[in-house]
């Protein structure tokens, strides 16, 4: 008998617009000490079905089907008989660390109230001491201080450290954890996994990993459950899934994702589409719309899980059709049209933007009502950059490395507080207000949240006619550049007048990119362009993005958390830590031959989407978080989590701590980086 | 901490001074004490008026500066806040009301806030329903009914309950009455007159501040840490009041800290309706009775109310909200 086993699972919401089937018909069984990964797109139905067996969906949810532990049927249990359940057998680590702990008890208390809540016979002594043995086990360093202290005393990881440490607390049969470390920077996503993993390992626990991350799947699931619209679509082992997929969604997902350990140079093959709505399934596949396999059979019936090889399971009605092929034969990538630029060497093209020497530093104050000075946070400490015409620059880092002040600081086009920035040959500083107004044309952007980046209660045309009119358009020729930019952006003329609340994400963040095209600017600044995104809209915008760039020549300075998505879209890349760049260089050779510590533990924190490699590689986890911006450490900003300090002779370790290393050329190309002892270090 | 405390509160001591001087040289210049005294049979004599508004420190051919000094180095080196044109003492009139007050605002609120509170909870925990419906209407009705309607309303309730039970149970006039003869008698006879006055207060808190605690539990009922609760073991109804409850009641601490205080003067319609002699009514009263030196002291006193209350609902706030008391 499996320790959890769901069958024919439904669960479905009252909605205005009508019934809301957020899960159809799921079914699995869990073994002990087994990870299961749910993987899926936004509202595929992952989460609702991780709720349905903690049993936290309200009353207005009807669920049918069966869900029992160890034999015993979960469902229709009360309340009271489901609290015995919940963090007693099975326990749950939530997304968001940051809302996920009450505020105002310290986190000690939070985790014996678990214990005591399951144990009424445990002293609150004993509790405590259990809480703070827990509090160790998961990393936490001064425990036995740390569990006094309140949430907002702790950084993310730190909570979600906390988190782990209340759902292992007793011992718990199974842990579901739901999306455990996407709120997370990729270094402490690195060490949340290991935790979770020892958490594992510790309980003896089954695992339901609920994750978009396909790298995070591969590192660490024993077997996959891919939904699509509520329904799995396949179902079997990491292998399988990922080395013999069978439902094209599947193929799909795993093809479209920018890989971190190679640049292909070419397109990344698309997913086109979104996915359905709930509320009013067709009739069959409900994948059809966005299939290339898609054939008149496949809109009659949907299809059932059907067998392809042992535990491997696929819901696809061309089956026989559809295994064996490869991705790109299913799912070509849109074919790309070069810039003539591309023939010309980055030495003999121009130079569109240059930050040398930025500074900005924020004065850090206190008080409510009489503010003083107490310190001063170095948001950007002296950076030199330059990108050249058509060219990409990725910036990468964690968050409070310095990339958005850097970004905000080249849009501002004011003078800096020291330093200097020029775009197209021209000093920000000496500009009067008019031709700095002038200058905006050249520089534009898009940003992260394309869905607060555009006025919702403004119809498509005027969002990307305003800085048209803004600039002193004729209204024919707004209306004819407004439509020219709807194409280029791979939108419909029709979508003109519609309104920003009838686009889906990836569509929406086309309009944010029509916007800022519609005044043809020289150097366009991305933040986080596509991490709202699901994978399979990402590559449709990050393709845009680069046909753009060979069509119009653009120069791009784009900021993102995934470092593969950097890999793929950018020409160099720029790693800063606290303010100052330690590492740049061209993309391919940074990625394959970093020399930087820190470079080294950024890239080999991010998880591959290939079982195989993933579990072969040796990760370098940083210790601890990133240091605060205003107390940064002395000499070498990095000495205070750099891994290979302690490696060092002790005279070594004196110079990293005294001594702040500059950027020194690292071999003979496009290569320079901030470190005394630069090492190539391979990370594959 | 304690720093920021003391120049907090030196700012309000400024700013209180320079309200209530404002408050002294506006009714100085605009009441005349005199016409207390116009119209009486047999009239008084303007020498003797004239005599008892310089005793007073009212008088309008004193200087108005001159009065001002005179009034401010009588509080500072006497605490004396002078008297009204009919010669009755403000500091005694103070001293007694202030306690008449502090019985019924202090009673009156905090059943309100306790009665608003949990209703408020309760009904974001029942949203949509039946109950929740039912509880809203009842509390919009009351804070659409002006105070003295409600306080009418409930004398007439009152009366006819009486006449029911043949029993003069309900008192509504004043703050004591005919006192019986058996134990506790006065203690009793107290209590039935703060009764119905206390009702009245109970349910215009209660309304309004029930609103606003339905409001901010049903946001702390959707947060994540509620779901976190549930999902270690605690039953819906613990999970509710230990997690979603405590955290709804830091911004309601704020507010019940500065109501409880403003209130003291506040109640100046109840205090009407049932002739109870508090310090709503005396407000009122000093302005008819062109009293400039209780006017002046009652601004003072409600001045003295709202910096307590502020400092109250700091201090409430960083005992209910860690992140304000460590942050």
């Amino acid at each position: 008998m499996s320790l959890l086993s769901v069958r024919d699972l439904n669960v479905t919401f009252p909605s205005e617009a009508g019934d809301v089937l957020a899960v159809r018909g799921i079914s699995f069984d869990l073994e002990r000490g087994r990870t299961m990964a749910l993987v899926g797109e936004s509202g595929s139905g992952k989460s609702v079905t991780s709720l349905a067996i903690m049993g936290l969906h309200p009353d207005l949810v009807t669920i049918s089907g069966s869900i029992t532990l160890d034999g015993e049927e979960l469902l229709g249990k009360s309340d009271a008989e489901m609290s015995k359940i919940r963090g007693n057998r099975i326990a749950m680590v939530f997304q968001d660390p940051l809302s996920a702990l009450t505020p105002v008890y310290p986190v000690g208390n939070q985790i014996v109230e678990t214990i005591l809540i399951h144990n009424p016979g445990t002293t609150k002594r004993d509790a405590w001491n259990r809480a703070v043995e827990l509090l160790t086990i998961v990393g936490i360093p001064d425990a036995a201080e740390r569990a006094r202290a309140f949430p907002f005393e702790f950084s993310g990881g730190m909570r979600q450290r906390v988190m782990i440490a209340m759902a292992m607390a007793n011992q718990p049969d199974i842990i579901i954890a739901d999306e455990p470390t996407t709120a997370l920077d990729v270094t402490i996503q690195a060490q949340v996994l290991e935790v979770l993993q020892r958490a594992q390992a510790e309980t003896g626990a089954a695992m339901i990993l609920i994750t978009h991350d396909l790298g995070v799947v591969a590192g660490y699931a024993d077997e996959v459950t891919v939904m699509y619209a509520g329904r799995p679509v396949e179902q079997g082992t990491i292998g399988d899934v990922f080395y013999h997929p069978a439902m094209p969604y599947t193929i799909g997902l795993l093809g479209t994702v920018p890989r971190l350990d190679h640049k292909s140079g070419d397109p990344l093959p698309m997913l086109e589409g979104n996915p359905p709505d709930v509320v009013h399934l067709p009739p069959g596949c409900p994948f059809v719309p966005r299939c290339p396999m898609a054939a008149p059979q496949c809109e009659q019936v949907e299809p059932e899980l059907t067998a392809v090889g042992e535990g491997h399971t696929a819901a696809c009605v061309r089956l026989s059709d559809v295994v064996g092929r490869a991705h790109t034969e299913i799912f070509r990538p849109p074919p790309l049209e070069r810039t003539s630029l591309a023939a010309v060497p980055r030495a003999d093209r121009d130079t569109v933007l240059e930050l040398a020497g930025l500074h900005k530093h924020f004065p850090l104050l206190k008080g409510a009502l009489y503010r003083r000075q107490v310190g001063v946070v170095k948001a950007v400490d002296g950076i030199d950059l330059d990108v050249k015409v058509g060219e990409t620059l990725g910036l990468v880092g964690e968050s409070g490395s310095g990339k958005s002040t850097t970004l905000l600081e080249i849009l501002e086009l004011l003078k800096p507080q020291r330093g200097r920035i020029m775009v197209l040959g021209r000093d920000t500083a000496a500009l009067t207000k008019a031709e700095r107004r002038a200058m905006r044309k050249d520089v534009q952007v898009v940003f992260q949240d394309p869905m607060a980046a555009v006025d919702p209660r403004m119809p498509v045309f005027d969002i990307i006619a305003e800085p048209l009119q803004e600039f002193g358009w004729k209204k024919a020729e707004v209306e004819a550049r407004v439509f020219e930019l709807l194409g280029l952006v791979g939108l419909r003329p029709e979508h003109a007048d519609r309104f920003p609340q009838h686009f889906s994400g990836g569509q929406r963040q086309r309009i944010g990119i029509a916007r800022a095209l519609a005044l043809s600017p020289s150097v366009l600044v991305l933040d986080e362009p596509v991490s709202a995104l699901d994978v399979s809209i990402q590559a449709g915008v990050i393709n845009l993005l680069e046909a753009l760039q060979h069509k119009l020549h653009l120069s791009y300075v784009i900021v993102a958390h995934d470092l593969a998505v950097i890999r793929h879209i950018s020409d160099r890349v720029a790693v800063m830590y606290l303010g100052s760049i330690v590492e740049i260089g061209d993309v391919n050779t940074v990625y394959d031959t970093p020399v930087h510590p820190y470079t080294q533990a950024l890239i080999s924190a991010i998880p591959i989407p290939d079982p195989d490699v993933e579990r072969a590689r040796q990760r370098i986890v940083l210790e601890g978080d990133l240091p605060s911006p205003s107390d940064p450490p002395t000499g070498c900003k990095f000495s205070s989590r750099c891994p290979k300090l302690a490696l060092l002779a002790p005279a070594q370790q004196v110079q990293c701590q005294a001594e702040a290393p500059a950027l020194e050329q690292i071999g003979e190309g496009d290569h320079q980086a901030a470190c005394h002892f630069a090492e190539v270090l391979k990370v594959f | 901490m304690s720093g920021y405390i003391i120049r907090r509160v030196l700012n309000y001591v400024v700013l209180l001074f320079i309200a209530c001087s404002f408050a002294y040289l506006l009714a100085s210049s605009f009441l005349n004490p005199y016409s207390v005294y116009f119209g009486r049979q047999p009239p008084v004599d303007p020498d003797v008026i004239e005599n008892i508004m310089r005793g007073c420190n009212l008088s309008h051919e004193v200087s108005l500066w001159e009065r001002y000094t005179t009034w401010l180095t009588k509080i500072f080196t006497e605490w004396d806040w002078g008297c009204s044109p009919l010669r009755v003492s403000v500091n005694e009139q103070i001293g007694v009301r202030m306690w008449v007050s502090l019985r019924l605002v202090l009673i009156g609120t905090l059943g309100g806030v306790i009665v608003g509170v949990l209703v408020g909870a309760w009904t974001a925990t029942r949203q949509y329903r039946v109950s929740d419906r039912v509880y809203t209407g009842l509390s919009l009705l009351v804070i659409c009914t002006p105070s003295f309607v409600l306080g009418i309303v409930l004398q007439i309730l009152a009366i006819k309950a009486n006449d029911a039970m043949g029993v003069r149970f309900f008192e509504f006039v004043g703050e004591k009455g005919v006192v019986g003869d058996y134990p506790l008698a006065e203690l009793v006879d107290r209590l039935q007159h703060l009764l119905l006055p206390t009702i009245v207060l109970v349910l215009l808190t209660a309304a309004s501040l029930s609103r606003i605690q339905r409001n901010l539990m049903l946001d702390s009922l959707g947060a994540d840490y509620v779901r976190t609760a549930r999902a270690k073991g605690l039953p819906k109804s613990q999970a509710v009041m230990k997690h979603a409850l405590r955290t709804a009641l830091i911004p309601t601490g704020t507010y019940v800290a500065f109501t409880v205080a403003t209130m003291f003067t506040g109640a100046t319609y109840t205090e009407r309706v049932f002739s109870f002699p508090g310090m709503g009514q005396y407000a009122v009263q000093t302005i008819l009775a062109m009293d400039v030196n209780g006017i002046a002291a009652t601004t003072a006193f409600a001045g003295v109310c709202v910096v307590c209350g502020a400092i109250l609902s700091d201090i409430v706030v960083a005992i209910l909200d860690p992140r304000v008391r460590l942050g």
